[in-house]
């Protein structure tokens, strides 16, 4: 034993854990710095976009930028008394500002995605604002009856609000109302749970489609000389050389009622020329063109745990007196449960943000969120619904990989 | 136990055939005839087929001809999981998602056994290799040897008659292995179970087997007990991959009764016992174990010059390199008593040995 009391020095006196974390950083220094250029471009192209368009699903400053004065006045309001004068007013002053500075039109469409129908209620009275004499409350209504309605002022209550919960609600089917309280929508506008309901739907079937088909290809080629399973693993990849969209639409001529499938179903007698299958188009079509797509993004994380697994495992089992069934589902199977699980996830999280497909064959009943996050984005403009929809996708996304986690623990997914 | 016959062995190969591309045989017309309860080894070079022949006998490779016996009925169209028999594999191959208690009652929960049968059988497999307290321990968190044990009691809880073992040691150190190798045969010697073992490790096989079974090149060279396989070697291969051994080649004089007398192609002339050298006149390879040379006057009959070469001190003996007729790499191992002179390097003496010591055998 040597008799050290104290710290542990090096040769030249520098105390050793000291001298450990220079040589630590070191390297830690070298390793940033290596992970630094993918980093920064991560950051500018990845998250920064994706931190502000999510930050737009809660915040809308529009009507609070450009009618100051009306968001001070309807902050007091409770919703229910009857329209001050103040607040006329105040909304007059705003309009008159708005009209000059060519903003009104944007503020109408705010106010208009709230209670349908204001757009030109706002649009027509800021024409006439400038002209308004005090009393002003007396002057709206005599403009617009719908002034005097206490609903057109609780739609621009809400409005008003610059942090609002109301986009992710609307997301969710439910609505956020004036006076704070959150209510479901009406029938006719609970559209968005049965799309998300529907996209889990497909992607589950998809992930599910994808193993029963992949299992036993990625079976095969783990067991094949690696000659052979090389061949055919390329086979496997070839979809991926050939564009996203070349394939979707080559699974149109296929299916369509027209199309080469029916025509064979006709000509077996399957199904009559009158009736034949609609296969496409709907989310049949969607259901077997991404399970196509997808299916190697499941048998490439399957294979590459099962060619680890080795075949003295089962043999092992069979010479104990498994029957080759037992074998296979008590030695054989808990052991590929990692590709599973990585191939299963990997499916479902493209799966559930698949966009181009669906838009192609899906037809009608075989859209998906995605779709609607891009008719938010590119038809109806908007941006803070698309953005709350997409928040809502990510937090599915995020409440699967915790269940994943959960069940399978993510230690134990293997992707390759 | 060295004459077991075809009809009454208890696994026997009859005119076995294995080829895997259709173009060379691995196995060429292998006969074995293996008793009950006998502790067998096959010993072999890498590649001479020896995985092969147990797999064929656990079922997962068909022979592409001949028989293989398994109590006097053909098992070759019965599955592996009907045959009954217990495997240890090289890795082991203990199921790395199930503990070493779920491990050892596998094989008796797909013999639909009940509970409480199967714990009392797993307790007593696991308390036979000494390893009762690691019963819910997973395989990857026991050491090589723990889990050599493990793999041993798992082939062996559901009372095979038979056990085939392919190199199940291979992968522990060498006072490990030993140590499990004297465990294997102590279990061999309680149980009565047939055992068939595989190595290409030459000591494992003299130390462990009833017989050995020497392979090479798909058949077998020779099947014996082990000191018949060390002191009889049948030919050149046998006696050049079992133990030390020296070899001289050259031509036979003259055979008369079982004495060959040969002249070695260094030069000199010695008699051998004649075991496989065929007649006068063709070429033999002579074989002499180094502990059975003599140095010095009190040669025996076979003297001849030798000069000392190299030295190597290995406590209880000495190895000595010699040119003994032509050979330059003739090996003696002297003893290292108080009475054996010393040698140096570069001395000159004599060494010889009995004619049955030195077996003439077949040109290799
Ligand atoms: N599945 C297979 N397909 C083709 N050839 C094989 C196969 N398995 C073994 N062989 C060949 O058969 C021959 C014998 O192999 P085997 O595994 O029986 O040898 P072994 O005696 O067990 O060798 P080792 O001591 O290295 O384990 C070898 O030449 C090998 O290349
Ligand atoms: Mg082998």
């Amino acid at each position: 034993m040597s008799d050290v009391t104290g710290p542990i020095v090096t040769a030249d006196g520098v105390p050793l854990k000291r001298k450990l974390a220079q040589a630590m950083f070191r390297s830690r220094a070298r390793a940033f710095g290596l992970a630094l250029p993918l980093l920064a471009f991560i950051i500018v192209a990845f998250i920064i976009p994706i931190l502000t368009l999510l930050w737009r699903g809660v915040h809308d400053s529009r009507f609070a930028d450009y009618m100051p004065r009306t968001t001070e006045a309807v902050a007091q309001w409770d919703t229910k008394s009857p329209i001050t004068e103040d607040m006329a007013a105040a909304i007059v002053a705003d309009m008159v500002v708005a009209k000059k500075k060519h903003t009104i039109g944007r503020v109408a469409t705010r106010v208009n995605r709230e209670l349908p129908g204001t757009r030109s209620l706002f649009t027509s009275t800021a024409r006439k604002a400038k002209k308004m004499k005090p009393p002003y409350l007396e002057a709206l209504l005599k403009k617009d009856e719908k002034w005097g309605d206490n609903a057109t002022w609780q739609a621009i209550k809400i409005t008003a609000k610059t942090y609002t919960p109301a986009y992710l609600l609307q997301a969710v089917d439910l609505k956020y109302n004036a006076d704070g309280s959150i209510t479901r929508q009406p029938e006719r506008y609970r559209i968005y749970m049965k799309l998300l309901i529907r996209t889990m739907r497909i992607s589950l079937i998809v992930t599910l489609a994808t193993l029963v088909l992949g299992y036993p290809v990625a079976y095969l080629l783990s067991t094949l000389p690696v000659r052979t399973s090389n061949l055919l693993l390329i086979l496997v990849l070839l979809p991926f050389w050939t564009s996203l969209l070349v394939r979707t639409t080559s699974w149109i001529a296929i299916l369509q009622s027209e199309g080469v499938l029916n025509n064979l179903f006709v000509l077996f007698g399957i199904t009559t020329d009158q009736q034949r299958f609609s296969m496409i188009y709907n989310e049949t079509g969607v259901l077997i063109a991404m399970t196509h797509i997808l299916l190697p993004f499941m048998i490439l994380p399957l294979y590459s745990v099962m060619k680890t697994i080795p075949p003295s495992y089962v043999r092992a089992a069979k010479s104990m007196g498994a029957r080759p069934a037992t074998a296979f589902w008590r030695v054989y199977f808990p052991q590929s449960v990692p590709g599973i699980g990585a191939g299963a996830l990997l499916v479902f999280i493209l799966a559930i943000g698949y966009y181009i497909t669906p838009a192609l064959v899906g037809g009608e009943d075989g859209q998906m969120i995605s779709n609607m996050i891009d008719f938010h984005m590119r038809k109806s403009l908007n941006w803070n619904l698309a953005a709350a929809l997409g928040a809502v996708l990510l937090v599915v996304v995020l409440f699967f990989f915790w269940l994943y986690d959960r069940l399978v623990g993510i230690d134990n997914m293997k992707l390759g | 136990m060295s004459t077991v016959s075809k009809e009454d062995g208890f696994v026997v190969f009859d005119h076995v055939q294995k080829s895997y591309d259709g173009e060379t045989l691995v196995v060429k017309d292998l006969n074995l005839a293996i008793g009950k309860g006998e502790f067998l080894t096959m010993l072999g070079p890498s590649g001479s087929g020896k995985t092969t022949c147990l797999m064929m006998l656990a079922g997962f490779e068909t022979a592409t001809h001949g028989d293989i016996l398994l109590g006097g009925k053909p098992i070759n169209n019965i599955p592996p999981h009907k045959r009954g028999i217990g495997m240890v594999f090289q890795n082991y191959a203990l199921f790395p998602h199930m503990t070493v208690g779920e491990n050892l009652s596998f094989p008796l929960e797909v013999r639909k056994m009940g509970k409480a049968e199967r714990e009392e059988k797993v307790r007593n497999a696991l308390d036979m290799v000494q390893m009762g307290d690691f019963i819910n321990r997973r395989p990857a968190q026991l050491s090589g040897g723990q889990q050599q044990r493990i793999a041993l009691a798992r082939s062996l809880v559901f009372e095979p008659d038979l056990v085939l073992m392919d190199e199940p040691l291979g992968a522990l150190d060498k006072q490990l292995r030993e140590h499990m190798q004297y465990e294997i045969k102590h279990l061999h010697d309680q149980l009565g179970v047939t055992v068939v073992y595989v190595t290409h490790d030459q000591s494992e096989a003299l130390t462990m087997s009833d017989r050995v079974a020497v392979f090479d090149d798909g058949v077998i060279q020779q099947l014996a007990t082990p000191d018949d396989l060390y002191e009889r070697p049948e030919n050149a291969f046998v006696a050049q991959f079992i133990g030390e051994n020296n070899r001289l080649v050259g031509v036979v004089k003259d055979i008369s009764g079982d004495v060959a007398t040969v002249e070695v192609d260094g030069g000199g002339v010695v008699t051998a016992k004649a075991v496989n050298c065929g007649g006068a006149g063709g070429r033999t390879t002579l074989s002499i174990r180094p502990e059975r040379v003599k140095v010095g006057a009190d040669g025996g009959p076979n003297r001849t010059d030798a000069e000392v070469l190299e030295l190597i001190y290995l406590g209880d003996h000495i190895r000595c390199r010699m040119r003994v007729l032509g050979n330059e790499e003739f090996i003696v191992k002297i003893p290292n008593a108080a009475d054996n002179k010393r040698l140096v390097v570069g001395e000159k003496t004599t060494v010889g040995w009995e004619t049955e010591d030195c077996r003439a055998l077949d040109a290799s």
